[in-house]
């Protein structure tokens, strides 16, 4: 302690805390996706997190950084589960290695490593996983029922070993997958499938996604602002099109319930490295991921866009905090 | 007068445990007189005083050290009587670990004082009154030790805002002073409505100190003038701009004073010494001081200026290895001396607790969580003040950024979850930023030199030059003529000697 190492005392908060309990928050999610999904999706993450950590310490090593503290800082970690979650539990493993090798290694070390990184980690990967291997990306295993058979399947753990592709027949389209093809057939949605006739899967997902957020709003880890915004764009931009032609596009509670919605709100775009830290940035950043995700999943090439959307919005982040500076005490 | 009881609460703050009432069981204890005493010349801001006093002079409790020298200067009495045994420069409570002029008395145990004179306040001139209370020592007893008699000579002051939030973990002087001596208090607070004829008081006070607020009630009655506004405990509220929003929902404007908007504001151990400076005579020769911290019994004690701090820490209960904060555990520093006397500013004496030394100290990286933000009392952005220190972009800081709007206390350190020491990296790029501005002004000094004296040189040279040639245009003249002259001469001799050959 030098003279003037003040203060003297600290709150008990380190980055390792809130990464725990960020993970904490996840966990509800996790477990509905299993009972959906089955118990691959544990494996995936355990293999996915453990390859993530490796990277993480060799790139803290060649960078000449102490290895542990940056290891307990749970950010790789963190990259790692958001990526693993973000993609189906069948994609095969080496696909999944080289979304987290562009996550840990390109998107952030690359770029000066924790704090520096302009671009959200998991997103990176998962991007560059969308765009080499689409039809791996969007092919989810089906799941209608919640079966608690699935938590005791242990053969299903490490089941990526199994094949390096997906099996035919026990793969099934995303919701949001099915509109995007009536829309391309031209088959007016209403009559292609009822969409609130029952929970499926992704539904019942995103309501733990929301419960997580909610515990991390508590927890005050994360504030109000960027979720909110981002949900109430969602909400906002697919009314104005599902008012304008419900035929072709799909009511905002259909886009809440699907697709990443409550995921990204509460735990992708709340990555304060490259979100703004300003209010009114923070503001403009939740509207605009919305705005632009409403867009790709309604006119683009690809079913959710949320990832592009946050993407596409990081690159903006300096100059938008350079026109929403708030005014200091006194400059009033 | 109408004083709405609205609290306007500020912008962030944070809310650390207050360990106040460790030191607030017993009365405030005074130690038995010190064989020595160890008086700094200057206990205040401003000029350095003149010393009065020479070694082996018997001096008086309450006698004159030094006096000031200018208006920004304030007096240093002794404490108790004695003879001066040193005056020399020795260590002092400062961060700067320098040492600095002090005069050392020899205790006489006769406690003897000078003779008291009360002031008549209804029939002295102002003038007057602040020429004496420059001679009081009275300065700001908060920490700043600002001279009282300047923040005294104002006009027009609607409001007086006298500052008993004592915001700062751990420090509870002000809380039993205004238990112990709430007439004193209340006194002074009366003698400045007088002085400077202001209508109104609001005293701010925490809601963590119970004690006092009734006691202050039980004096104060149903006055119309002095109003307490009792504050939720959030740090910093003891600030002064912010302790003004509290009370009065104004935000002093950058560059601008409290007094231009017609608010003074005072520190209620300042009170006190005005009052009984005034209404006794005594100058500031003691203070209350809380010593707390790691310690078996803390306590606070009205300790006379000089008292050296290790018979205060051994009194309750420490031991002189240990480490002293001087100020509270938010804003003060870690003394690097602990031989050392009591001063003006010495509000607190905090041991160093385990909690503090196993503060974490692995600095991370910035993520830009904003949990500094959040806290920012002066609404500044911390995170990006860290990121600009950091890369040393010096005019971003002053101009985007408002680095010197930051009061340094350390609201953003204490919540980054990084431990990032960042009130460390501010005050690093003030001074530097403060130290361009110096070097800067001495280049542009230099610059200006260096120009006048090429001026002056060309201007020499051409005078130079001028008065060579002017001396040429005359001196050839008269050559000339000479020449001319002589040569004539020369001619008219050679012909007289051809025409003597042809003779």
């Amino acid at each position: 302690m030098t003279p003037l190492d003040s203060p003297a005392i600290k709150k008990n908060m380190s980055v390792s805390a809130i990464m725990f309990t960020v993970t904490l928050a996840l966990i509800p999610a996790l477990i509905a996706q299993i009972g959906f999904f089955g118990l691959q999706i544990l494996g995936n993450l355990i293999i996915g997190i453990s390859f993530a950590l490796i990277l993480e310490a060799v790139c803290l090593k060649l960078r000449h950084y102490p290895i542990k503290p940056f290891l307990k800082d749970g950010s790789a970690f963190l990259t790692a589960w958001l990526l693993v979650i973000s993609i189906p539990s069948s994609t095969p493993i080496w696909v999944m290695l080289v979304g987290l090798f562009f996550s840990i290694v390109i998107s952030k070390h690359a770029y000066g490593g924790i704090g520096s990184n302009p671009f959200n980690p998991a997103m990176i990967g998962y991007a560059v996983l969308l765009i080499s291997f689409p039809k791996i990306m969007t092919n989810w295993p089906s799941a209608e029922q919640f079966d608690f058979n699935n938590f005791l399947n242990f053969s299903q753990l490490f089941s990526m070993f199994a094949s390096i592709d997906i099996v035919d027949g026990i793969v099934s389209a995303t919701p949001l997958d099915k509109i995007k093809t009536a829309l391309f057939l031209g088959e007016p949605i209403n009559n292609s499938f009822s969409i609130f006739d029952q929970f499926n899967a992704y539904q019942i997902m995103s309501i733990f996604y929301l419960i997580g957020g909610l515990y991390l709003m508590i927890k005050k880890i994360i504030t109000w602002h960027l979720p909110v915004f981002l949900i109430l764009s969602i909400f906002v931009f697919s009314f104005i099109l599902h008012q304008i032609n419900p035929d072709v596009f799909m009511p905002s509670l259909f886009h809440l319930m699907n697709g990443a919605t409550f995921l990204a709100a509460f735990f992708i775009i709340t990555d304060p490295v490259s979100s703004p830290t300003t209010l009114r940035g923070k503001i403009i950043f939740g509207v605009m991921v919305g705005l632009i995700t409403v867009i790709i999943r309604n006119f683009g090439g690809y079913p959710d866009g949320i990832a592009f959307a946050v993407i596409f919005m990081n690159i903006f982040v300096p100059l938008i905090e350079k026109f929403t500076q708030p005014k200091v005490f006194g400059y009033e | 007068m109408n004083i709405s009881d609205k609290i306007f609460k500020f912008f962030g703050g944070i809310k650390p445990e207050g360990h106040k009432q460790i030191s607030t069981r017993n009365p405030i204890k005074r130690l038995p007189l010190p064989k020595e005493l160890i008086i700094p010349i200057r206990q205040h801001v401003g000029k350095m005083p003149n010393i009065v006093v020479k070694i082996g002079d018997r001096v008086l409790k309450g006698q004159i050290l030094a006096e000031p020298v200018a208006n920004m200067s304030a007096a240093t009495h002794a404490s108790t009587s004695g003879y001066v045994k040193e005056i020399k420069p020795m260590n002092i409570p400062h961060p700067s670990g320098l040492p600095d002029h002090c005069v050392v008395i020899e205790t006489d145990g006769k406690d003897e004082w000078i003779r008291l004179e009360k002031i008549d306040i209804k029939n002295i001139s102002l003038s007057n009154l602040l020429e004496k209370l420059k001679h009081s020592g009275v300065v700001g007893l908060g920490g700043a030790t600002f001279p009282s008699h300047i923040k005294l000579n104002a006009n027009r002051i609607q409001t007086l805002i006298v500052n008993a939030a004592e915001c700062e973990p751990y420090i509870t002087c002000d809380d039993m002073a205004m238990q112990e001596m709430t007439q004193d208090f209340i006194d002074g607070v009366n003698l400045i409505m007088h002085i400077l004829n202001i209508p109104k008081t609001i005293i701010g006070i925490e809601d963590n100190k119970p004690q006092a607020i009734s006691k202050l009630n039980s004096v104060l009655g149903s006055s119309k003038n002095i109003h307490l506004k009792i504050i939720p405990t959030v740090y910093p509220s003891g600030d002064e701009k912010r302790l003004i929003y509290l009370m009065l929902g104004v935000k002093i404007p950058k560059e601008k004073r409290p007094t231009e908007l017609g608010i003074q504001v005072f520190n209620v151990a300042t009170l006190i010494s005005i009052a009984r400076f005034i209404n006794y005579g005594e100058p500031v020769i003691s203070r209350v001081v809380t010593v707390t911290g790691a310690l078996g019994q803390p306590n606070n004690y009205q300790a006379l200026i000089g008292t050296p701090i290790q018979q205060l820490i051994k009194d309750a209960g420490g031991d002189p290895s240990q480490e002293v904060i001087m100020g509270g555990p938010m804003m003060g520093f870690k003394l690097p001396h602990t031989d050392v006397g009591v001063t003006k500013a010495m509000n607190c004496l905090l041991a160093v607790t385990d909690e503090m030394k196993s503060k974490a100290s692995t600095e991370m990286p910035c993520i830009r969580c904003t949990k500094c933000v959040e806290v920012c009392p002066a609404q500044l952005q911390p995170q990006e003040l860290y990121w600009h220190a950091k890369s040393k972009q010096f005019e971003k800081l002053t101009d985007d950024y408002k680095l010197f709007d930051c009061i340094e206390c350390g609201c953003c350190s204490y919540v980054c979850p990084s431990n990032i020491p960042l009130v460390q990296y501010y005050r690093y790029a003030k001074s530097e930023i403060r130290e361009q501005a110096k070097s800067s002004e001495i280049a542009d000094i230099a610059r200006d030199r260096n120009e006048f004296r090429l001026f002056r040189l060309e201007r020499e040279k051409n005078e130079r030059a001028e008065r060579n040639a002017q001396r040429r245009a005359q001196v050839s003249d008269e050559d000339k003529k000479k020449l001319i002259e002589e040569k004539k001469a020369t001619i008219e001799a050679a012909m007289k000697r051809v025409e003597e050959n042809e003779e």
